[in-house]
């Protein structure tokens, strides 16, 4: 099944959150990538019938979401707030999902969704005992227990410890693999780019880039980068950098040098040869904008 | 009416503490009513002053408010309530389930110790405990929609209904005659004073007016309470 987005925006009063956002999500895993406060949520809370938009359609497989209860026959969605009764029992909680969905055989279904996260032993005790990684897991087995064709995750490894957090991916992997359409959000380059075949990068509400993992990957690695750079003799590194293309601009300052390399892969190879050569040592070489903030930046004003 | 949403709804409202919320003023009306007796003022006129003032003008509206808020607005806080929403359930089948769990513990912990308490004053002369119950029953039924549609409508649901049912019903609605009409207060007086042939209670509001402003105040409460979740709306933290 898909999730259609046409010229999608959202605002709230004069604050835009989502804006004229198209994109299709199809079968197999997707990864909503962007810094937090892009719209991640917006967005996802608008295919998961939870927020209309202000402009443009959010569709599945052609059905309206928004104001459609019928669409949860098709849809599982794990909300990233806790959002799970802790007065009950983990076995409780996921059977009375299955029992809201009207299965045939709803104790059968949340054995299994349960077998599915491996939380069969700790089943019987209340949810308010379990650790945030636990709900997180109960949470998805309720989301999984009438079997959807899509599934819908908000920063779902949040909280989680590594080894659930590999288990989760697992999962993750496989349904998309069985042909589920499954989207998934994250400010975290490495959790898409290991879970995601299929990478959306929302940026300040925009859609800023789409790609598999290797196309976003060469996108914020192929872009400039600032490096900061102290060394035994600045002034003439700096001269001798710049005699190479890859160094696209030097500036000198108190705390040292601070270089604009054109081409990454090529500058972090010229540098230490450059150093060697001059007889230069270099007591400290650091990324200036190596957050994730500065990539997204970056690929917004490229996309802009 | 949708049984798993009911069976949640309860528990939530009867598993935890908030139950003694509900024990406390039926509880505090029966000691009243004991203490009366013992005393000697188990006479039918400070038996409808109790029934009156207390458990319809006092007891009943908060009751209410605890009752028709804690349905539903809980869960709108801690975002509980996605569980519920993300399934194929109609939205106004949740909110009538929701009205109906108020409504019933409005019957069980307001009507029913209303009825006791006038019972233990003055038995069942002159129809004064049945009227009084009834009067109870129907106006907590309208309370609890009214504070559904409450909860659902605003995040500070508590403060305005216990602003409303203070002022309005305990205050306005005993004091300013032109703002009596439209009292649940006044509706379920009327209807007590129907059913019991105590001469010391008299109603300001007439029955063919009561009765049907009771049924629109429910029945529309409740219809606006589905429409208001058929577009609930989540807003992320960002």
């Amino acid at each position: 099944m898909n999730i259609e987005l046409a010229q999608v925006s959202r605002w709230y009063g004069n604050v835009v959150a989502v804006n004229d956002v198209t994109m299709t999500i199809g079968p197999g895993v997707t990864g909503l990538l962007g810094p937090n406060g892009a719209g991640k949520s917006t967005l996802l809370h608008m295919m998961a019938g939870f927020l209309a938009p202000s402009g443009g359609t959010v569709t599945m497989d052609g059905t309206k979401i928004w104001k459609n209860h019928h669409i949860y026959k098709n849809i599982g969605l794990v909300p990233e707030r806790e959002g799970v009764y802790g007065f009950l029992t983990g076995w409780q909680f996921v059977l009375s999902a299955a029992r809201l969905h009207g299965l045939p055989d709803p104790v059968e279904a949340a054995r299994k969704a349960l077998a599915t996260v491996e939380m069969e032993e700790p089943k019987d005790r209340r949810v308010e005992t379990y650790s945030k990684g636990m709900r997180q897991r109960v949470k998805v087995a309720a989301a999984l227990v009438h079997d959807p064709p899509v599934l819908l995750l908000d920063e779902p490894f949040n909280g989680m410890d590594p080894r659930q957090r590999l288990h989760l991916m697992d999962l993750i992997r496989s349904m998309g693999t069985a042909g589920k359409t499954i989207l998934f959000s994250s400010h975290i380059l490495e959790e898409v780019e290991r879970v995601a075949q299929q990478i959306e990068v929302l940026v300040a509400g925009r859609h800023a880039a789409s790609g598999n993992f290797r196309e976003i990957r060469r996108l914020m690695t192929d872009r400039p980068h600032l490096f900061r750079i102290r060394s035994s003799d600045d002034r003439k590194l700096a001269a001798a950098l710049m005699l190479d293309s890859s160094a696209g601009g030097v500036s000198l300052g108190a705390g040292g040098l601070e270089v604009q390399a054109v081409e990454f892969r090529r500058f972090a190879r010229l540098l230490p040869r450059v150093a060697r050569a001059e007889g230069i040592r270099l007591h400290e070489v650091s990324p200036a904008d190596e957050d994730l903030e500065s990539v997204f930046a970056y690929l917004i004003n490229r996309s802009a | 009416m949708n049984s798993v949403v009911a069976g949640i709804t309860y528990r939530a409202l009867l598993g935890r503490r908030r139950i003694f919320l509900l024990l406390l003023l039926p509880l505090a009306l029966i000691g009243l009513a004991v203490m009366l007796r013992v005393f000697g003022g188990d006479d039918p006129r400070s038996a409808e002053l109790l029934m009156a003032k207390f458990a319809i003008g006092t007891m009943l509206p908060l009751l209410g408010l605890i009752a028709g808020t804690g349905v539903i607005a809980p869960e709108i806080d801690d975002g509980t309530i996605i569980h519920l929403m993300s399934k194929p359930i109609s939205r106004p089948a949740i909110a009538q389930t929701k009205f109906l769990v108020a409504a019933s513990l409005l019957a069980v912990f307001a009507a029913v110790p209303t009825y006791f308490a006038a019972w233990l004053l003055v038995g069942n002369e002159d129809g004064l405990a049945a009227g009084f119950a009834l009067g109870a029953l129907v106006a907590g039924i309208a309370y609890a929609a009214v504070f559904l549609l409450l909860g659902i409508l605003t995040r500070h649901a508590v403060t305005i209904g216990i602003i409303y049912a203070l002022l309005w019903e305990t205050l306005v609605g005993s004091f300013v005659p032109g703002a009596q009409k439209f009292s649940i207060q006044q509706w379920a007086l009327t209807i007590a004073d129907q059913l019991s042939g105590t001469p010391f209670l008299t109603a300001n509001v007439t029955l063919g007016f009561a009765v049907p402003a009771l049924i629109i105040v429910t029945l529309g409460a409740v219809l606006w309470a589905g429409q208001r979740l058929r577009v609930f709306t989540l807003t992320g933290d960002e």
